[in-house]
Order: structure tokens, then C-alpha cells, then sequence
């Protein structure tokens, strides 16, 4: 694999700080970092706070506006936002997840999520916002109903993971789920149109190319027609998603999605992988360094190839947990 | 927790003569502990590194037993390997017998104390020994999990029965 270009470089401009146990998840404010509006990114670590920073003025600095504290007992593993912007959820290893909203410039939990029987590893909105689900180590993966007056509603509680499962992903056009665990493989979960039951419609293990350890994130491009896949066997899988059948509704086809290629360049677990608007994939693993892939312009025959566009090494002292690209 | 025990017939070995270390953290009140720190880290660095990890791992206790791990032939000097170059470090224990469900209490013992000894940008790798566990390839990747071995540790009673391992003094 070559460097396409090599003067594309990542370039540090802030170390935020403050946080005074390792930061595991990311996430940035949808609504924010465009037309005006500073740019905002919740953080979450175990030190069992979340931090929100704004960059402040819009081209400024980012600072620390708030922390969310006092609420979760133990490790605050997930934060996402809803696609409003008006809602932060967190997800925790006290087993619950916390539903917060902010009014001006202050935060306040305005429901708790409960019934995971131990930590929960991850949240996720759908694209509407109407749907949140969560994941964890009881194996199970949760569909919650958006109700009006900041009210949650379990609409379904997802078996079939063989272990914990370690995040959820609603795709970005089509309500259906995907989840990944310590079971090595990835999980694709629908609606049965007329019935309102979920159920899992495909299963991406090692026999279908699919991952040979734990599967730790997973990842859409904006049209969702590609999803990596970052996981403890060192490598990142790129996989194709087949939007048409996804969206045919009635009986699920029972392959949305095929493996195009995966990276071996990987010496430590690849905790986290994201891919840009332009399509470009971040990724972050064990070895300290944070990589970006870029699809080949060359077009094949048999389908798209990747280049690694950019390594930076030590990006950070330790692990990447997270990587998230600002979409604004 | 209260376990019955599982091994009550360990095989116990006599204890190796140890080299003094002048790194006793909690003995001296006079210096600086991160002078001490940084003293002790360069000696490992300039002698041989290998055993100057094994000062630290070898008196952690068996849970079940009061015997240290080096005691118990859990872990001896071949226990440790140093790749310097990628900077991990291995470590294969051999837990009492091949059914020991403490081995995952063995593993996070040795976690925590390399935690707290050296750096944290070290990269540790736990395993056990080949062949030495019915449930070998469950118990390594538990082990080296790493939001697992964080869970596992904000546990109560497991953090409990760690630092009982850890942290009482006498043998």
C-alpha cells in the first residue's frame, strides 16, 4: 500500500484537557459548527463525567462550558447527540443511559434509561431522531421510542449476540441497527414491516469474511451505501451495503451487506474507525496513531481499492478510543 | 466475595533470594517519590529489564492462597518477555491448576500492579501459558480486553479482592 500524498500531514491544533481518567467516546453537536453557530463536541471518560467544549469565538479556541457530573456512578463509555442537537444521550458502566438536555448554557438530565443488566457500551440515534438504542455486556441490544416530554419507551429488547456487545449504529437512511461484540461478529437488525418486531435479518461473521476477534466499531459513510468495520484483529474491514434491497421493505434480502477489502497495517486492536462526508476513514488503534484511507481513484473491475492517505504517528501518548470527523 | 477454595493442595516452592531494591516506596519519607521513581526507572532501564520487572510482579499474591505467585511457580523470571522495540511487554503465567477460576483474578492483579509501577503508555499483554487452562483462549481475551479489564475493576467486590491481593504485607 502506498502513501497517495504525501503532503497530506495531520496537524494537532488542541489538546483539550481536563478529563482525569482516559476520554472514551466522542461526539460532536450536529447543529453546530456551521452558519455562525461555534462548534460543539461532548466528550466522555471514566472519570464518570462528560465535558462539553465549544470553540469560543467561532474560530477560536475550544473551551470547556460545562460538565455533566454527579449522575452516572461509573464510567461514562458513550455520548451521542440527537440529530437536533437538543438531546445528549450517555451511556454508562453503571447500566443505565442518561438522557440530558441543555437549556442556555447549563445541562440537565431529564431521564434515565434503565434495564441493562450491567454496563452499557454504547448509544445510538437513528437519522429522524424518533429512535435511540443501547448495547452492553448482558449481550443484548435495546430499541427505545422517542416519546413526547423527553419520555423513553422500550420498544424491543434484541437477543442474539453471543457476548457483549460493544457498540450500536443506526444506519444513516434506513431505520435498521447494527451492532458489533466480543462475539466477532456484526449483526444487522430490521423492523418486520407489518408486525413492529425487530428481529436480526443478517449476521457478518468470520464465514461471510467477517472479523476473526472482537468487533469494537462500526461506521457509514453519509450515503450509507459503505460501512467499516474496526476490530481486535488488527485489521479494518470496508464493507458494501445494498441500499435498494435494505430499503425494499417486506422480507429483508438477506445480504445488504458484502466485504470489499480490509488493512493489515494495524500493530495494536483498532478501537475506532469513522468515514468523513467526502468519504474519507479515520481510524484510530493500540499503536498510538491515527490513520486516514482514501478510496483509489482508479477504478477496478472488481470494485473499489483503498490507499492510506496519511499516518500520524503518537497521535496520542496511548490508545485512540475515539475518532470523530466534524461533518459541519 | 466469598469463594470456597478450589485449590487446597497447592504445590508451594521455597522462595528465590532477592536482590535488595532500594524502591520502596512507602519506607522512605525523606525523598521525593518521583525522585525515587525516576531513579529506579533508569536502573531497569540500564540493567536488565527483565528482571527488574520481576521485582515488582513476583510477591502479588495467589487469591486463595497466602503464598506470592513466585511462591506457587504462578510466574518465575522466564514469565516476562520485552519487546523494547514496539515497547510491550508479555507476561504468561501458569495458573495453580487447569481449572483455576481465578485465573482472571491473577490477570488483573498483575494489571493493576504493572499499572501502578510503570508507565502507562507501556503496552502490557497478559496470557496464560500454553496449555495450562481449560479455558485458555476465553481467559487470555478477557484479559486483554481492555474496557473488560476497566469494568472489571470498578467492580467493588472484585477491586476488593484485588487489593487484598496487592496491598497486604505480610508472607
Amino acid at each position: 500500500m502506498n502513501f497517495v500524498d504525501d503532503s497530506v500531514e495531520l496537524r494537532e491544533v488542541q489538546k483539550l484537557e481536563g478529563h482525569t481518567d482516559r476520554v472514551w467516546g466522542l461526539a460532536w453537536n450536529p447543529a453546530t459548527g456551521s452558519a455562525g453557530i461555534p462548534a460543539v463536541l461532548a466528550s466522555c471518560s471514566g472519570d464518570k463525567t462528560v465535558r462539553i467544549w465549544q470553540q469560543n469565538p467561532s474560530n477560536g479556541p475550544f473551551q470547556c462550558t460545562a460538565v455533566l457530573e454527579e449522575t452516572h456512578t461509573r464510567t461514562v463509555r458513550s455520548c451521542a447527540w440527537s440529530p437536533s442537537g437538543k438531546l445528549l444521550a450517555t451511556a454508562s458502566f453503571d447500566a443505565t443511559t442518561a438522557i440530558w438536555e441543555h437549556s442556555g448554557g447549563d445541562f440537565e438530565c431529564v431521564s434515565t434509561l434503565e434495564g441493562h443488566e450491567n454496563e452499557v457500551k454504547s448509544v445510538s440515534w437513528n437519522a429522524s431522531g424518533s429512535l435511540l438504542a443501547t448495547c452492553g455486556r448482558d449481550k443484548s441490544v435495546w430499541i427505545w421510542e422517542v416519546l413526547p416530554g423527553n419520555e423513553f419507551e422500550c420498544v424491543s429488547v434484541l437477543q442474539g449476540h453471543a457476548q457483549d456487545v460493544k457498540m450500536v449504529q443506526w444506519h444513516p437512511t434506513v431505520d435498521v441497527l447494527f451492532s458489533c461484540s466480543y462475539d466477532n461478529t456484526v449483526k444487522v437488525w430490521a423492523e418486520d414491516g407489518d408486525s413492529d418486531d425487530w428481529h436480526c435479518v443478517q449476521t457478518l461473521g468470520e464465514s461471510n469474511n467477517g472479523h476473526s476477534s472482537t468487533v469494537w466499531a462500526l461506521s457509514f459513510n453519509a450515503t450509507g451505501d459503505k460501512m467499516v468495520t474496526s476490530s481486535d484483529d488488527l485489521t479494518i474491514k470496508i464493507w458494501g451495503a445494498d441500499i435498494i434491497r435494505m430499503q425494499s421493505g417486506g422480507i429483508f434480502a438477506p445480504l445488504p451487506a458484502i466485504m470489499i477489502e480490509q488493512f493489515f497495517q494495524y500493530i495494536g486492536q483498532v478501537f475506532t474507525s469513522e468515514y468523513d462526508r467526502e468519504g474519507v476513514i479515520a481510524s484510530g488503534a493500540a499503536d498510538d496513531a491515527v490513520r486516514l484511507f482514501v478510496e483509489s481513484e482508479e477504478s477496478k473491475i472488481d470494485g473499489p481499492t483503498y490507499n492510506l492517505l496519511t499516518r500520524k504517528e503518537k497521535a496520542h501518548d496511548m490508545d485512540i478510543n475515539s475518532v470523530q470527523w466534524n461533518s459541519a | 466475595m466469598t469463594l470456597g477454595l478450589i485449590n487446597a493442595n497447592p504445590v508451594v516452592h521455597a522462595k528465590k533470594e532477592r536482590i535488595a531494591r532500594t524502591d520502596d516506596l512507602h519506607c522512605d519519607d525523606n525523598v521525593d517519590p518521583l525522585d525515587i521513581y525516576d531513579i529506579l526507572f533508569a536502573i531497569v532501564v540500564a540493567f536488565d529489564l527483565e528482571v527488574g520487572w520481576i521485582h515488582f510482579v513476583r510477591d502479588i499474591r495467589d487469591p486463595e492462597h497466602p503464598y506470592s505467585l513466585e511462591q506457587l511457580s504462578v510466574l518465575s523470571e522466564e514469565s516476562i518477555t520485552v519487546d523494547e522495540k514496539l515497547g510491550r511487554i508479555l507476561i504468561t503465567f501458569t495458573p495453580t491448576i487447569q481449572h483455576c477460576s481465578m485465573a482472571t483474578v491473577i490477570g488483573l492483579c498483575l494489571r493493576v500492579k504493572l499499572k501502578d509501577c510503570f508507565p502507562p503508555h507501556f503496552k502490557v499483554d497478559i496470557k496464560v501459558a500454553p496449555g495450562s487452562h481449560a479455558d485458555e483462549e476465553s481467559v487470555n481475551k478477557q484479559l486483554n480486553d481492555k474496557e473488560r479489564v476497566a469494568a472489571a475493576l470498578e467492580n467493588p467486590n472484585l477491586r476488593q479482592l484485588v487489593d487484598e491481593c496487592l496491598y497486604s504485607n505480610e508472607l
